[in-house]
């Protein structure tokens, strides 16, 4: 696990259900496919309203159009992130465009589950509703040894929760390393 | 310190005496269904982590039931349906509903109850958030992502955070046109869409279970519109005469303890529930029928595994019996089952099928359809900004297949009523006259 997370910020508010994450019609492309994956990356974030896409301001598209990567690698977001469905499209089309952390308030279970059990991204926590506090494409760094947030732009740190139990899986890599690594299933 | 009926069958799962919440346990599925959404994911993930010729734990205990995006030309879509085909052949599973076969069922949640699936006692995952509608009878039932049920494909267990216990007691009779959509967003909009993440929703009390299986598994679907991990109901007659006529599969009833610890507890007066919608764009915006009865709609949709029951189709009909809607109405079973019994159960003498082509309604074909938006040529795919009533379970922006429209979540009763005037109607107005 690297130490650091560097990136520039995209902003959204709260209760950001999976299908703003990835609408529903997107869902068929294979996830396996490297290249035909890459759609997901094409439509992450594709249905949050124009308003609330890429906060303070809003009208700031995640990925560019047809680019299946984007220029911001970490996102902020309010109070129960990807709350809705199961679908694992969710964190996996963050991925494969370039995100490397969220930091929220709060997640709804299954997201959260997908996120850290995949190993697609670290789902932090902050005490501090930091929606307000960060703008879009404001420079940040996540320190993972003193748990903390810098915004590199306004030069402000926050500190985050801690990863809690969740640490071991997210160190193994993904629930099948843990599992390995604790002899839960035999090592490939 | 007794134990919630969550937290028995958790620990029976996991081969402990007992478990308290936030106990971090590894747990045995009975069952694990998946769809053609989400199935195709996990099984190249389960190749990917167990090996190309690995087999699944229990070929007994995977059910696949393809629903999502069954109906449309999308050739992506298509090619998902192939997969499951071919995985299912590979490991020759017994439980495979397929498409374009007299086997098909339609949509997995009512499918599972219907095929005999749920059963009390037991622990079911699915790869869908609604699957917290098994809790209906008497089981502990999650959704899950790709990952963790590949991981359940090739072990058979997955860990598991025992939840807190939230109890939510309704006590008398509810009125008659208040039915069991209202009382779950009613208590939604008490809670907020994040009210019960990572708990349980019980529910108990006598007026919740003189409800039938259909009206129970509503009150569970919506679990997860309050981030729950489960929605459960203990298992009673009414529990047992459904699954016994469905499987002969053992099981078995679990009760709370009378001291079982909740972290949170409130009790309703059933007789002073209400009409209630979900105004666009979040199912815990809560708002009485009766305040909103100035909102002109353009369309109504009654379906999907929380409405398209065959208790809410009966509920329609009742209203629109003899009678034209007034705006595009689409009816959408949830299964076959339900498809076929709206063909025989009748009205004074005419089948629901007949009732609603009477009134006007246009009829789909068993699958999730509009519930989810699905590819452009889903059936009742809402367009534009159009203002749509739905007996659904979401309406978070986009969610029916427009990002402009609006939906307003109701019961079955409250989006017939509505249909047949063409703005938010109190059902009372047709069921009391
Ligand atoms: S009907 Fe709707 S809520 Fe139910 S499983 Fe299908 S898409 Fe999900």
């Amino acid at each position: 696990m690297n130490k650091v997370i560097e990136g520039l910020a995209y902003v959204l508010g709260n209760d950001i259900d999976t299908d703003q994450i990835i609408p529903a019609e997107h869902l068929v492309y294979s996830l396996s496919d490297p290249e035909e994956s890459k759609n997901y990356g094409k439509f992450a974030l594709s249905g949050v309203p124009a308003d609330q896409a890429g906060l303070p301001d809003g009208g700031i598209s995640f990925t560019e159009n047809g680019q299946h990567e984007s220029k911001y690698s970490i996102i902020i977001g309010g109070r129960n992130f990807g709350c809705g469905s199961s679908r694992e499209h969710a964190p996996a089309c963050m991925e494969i465009a370039g995100v490397r952390a969220v930091i929220a308030e709060s997640y709804a279970r299954i997201f959260y589950r997908n996120s850290v059990d995949g190993g697609f991204f670290i789902p932090f926590e902050c005490a501090t509703s930091l929606v307000t506090e960060i703008k879009t494409g404001d420079d940040l760094i996540i320190d993972l040894e003193s748990n903390t947030l810098t915004n590199r732009s306004s030069k402000v740190t926050y500190e985050l929760k801690s990863l809690g139990e969740v640490i071991e899986i997210i160190e193994a890599g993904n629930i099948f390393e843990y599992a390995r690594k604790t002899g839960m299933i035999p090592s490939a | 310190m007794g134990m919630t009926i969550t937290e028995k069958i958790l620990a029976a799962h996991a081969g402990k005496e007992s478990v308290r919440p936030g106990d971090n346990i590894w747990v045995d599925a009975d069952v694990l269904m998946t769809h053609d959404v989400c199935g195709p994911g996990t099984f190249a993930i389960f190749k990917k982590q167990f090996g190309e010729n690995a087999k699944v734990w229990d070929r007994d205990k995977v059910v696949i039931i393809p629903d999502h995006f069954i109906f449309t030309k999308d050739t992506h879509a298509n090619r998902n349906i192939d997969i499951l085909r071919q995985f299912v052949k590979e490991q020759s599973l017994p439980h495979y509903f397929d498409v374009g076969t007299d086997n098909y069922k339609g949509v997995c949640h009512l499918a599972l109850a219907q095929e005999g699936f749920n059963r009390p006692g037991e622990v079911l995952f699915g790869t869908d958030s609604h699957t917290s509608t098994s809790g209906a009878f008497g089981m502990f039932s999650t959704g899950i992502g790709n990952t963790d049920a590949a991981f359940i494909l090739g072990t058979g267990k997955l860990w598991v955070k025992v939840p807190e216990s939230m109890c939510f007691e309704f006590t008398g009779t509810f009125p008659e046109h208040v039915m069991a959509k209202d009382v779950i967003l009613n208590v939604i909009g008490d809670i907020g869409v994040d009210g019960a993440t990572y708990r349980a929703m019980e529910w108990q009390g006598d007026a919740i279970m003189k409800l039938s299986m259909e009206e129970r598994m509503t009150l569970c679907n919506m679990a997860i519109e309050a981030g729950g991990k489960n929605g459960i109901i203990e298992a009673d007659e009414v529990t047992t005469d459904y699954v016994r006529q469905r499987t002969d599969a053992p099981y078995k009833i679990y009760k709370s303890d009378a001291d079982a610890k909740y972290v949170f507890k409130k009790t309703y007066n059933a007789s002073e529930m209400e009409p209630i919608v979900a105004k666009p764009h979040s199912p815990d915006n809560k708002a009485k029928v009766s305040e909103c009865v100035d909102v002109k709609l353009d369309r109504a949709y009654i379906g999907s595994c929380t409405g398209g029951k065959l208790t809410d189709f009966m509920a329609a009909a009742r209203l629109l019996k003899g009678k034209k809607v007034k705006i595009d109405t689409f009816i959408v079973p949830a299964t076959r089952e339900v498809e076929q019994d709206l063909h025989k159960e009748k009205i004074g003498g005419e089948t629901l099928m007949d009732i609603f082509q009477s009134a006007g309604a246009y009829l789909g074909d068993p699958s999730c359809a509009a519930c989810l938006g699905g590819p452009k040529d889903t059936f009742g795919r809402a367009k534009d900004n159009q203002v749509v009533i739905s007996t659904t379970n979401r309406n978070f922006p986009g969610r029916m297949g427009s990002k402009q429209s609006f939906v307003y979540l109701a019961s079955p009763y409250t989006a017939a009523a509505s249909a047949l005037t063409g703005h938010i109607t109190n059902p009372a107005e047709f069921i009391n006259n």
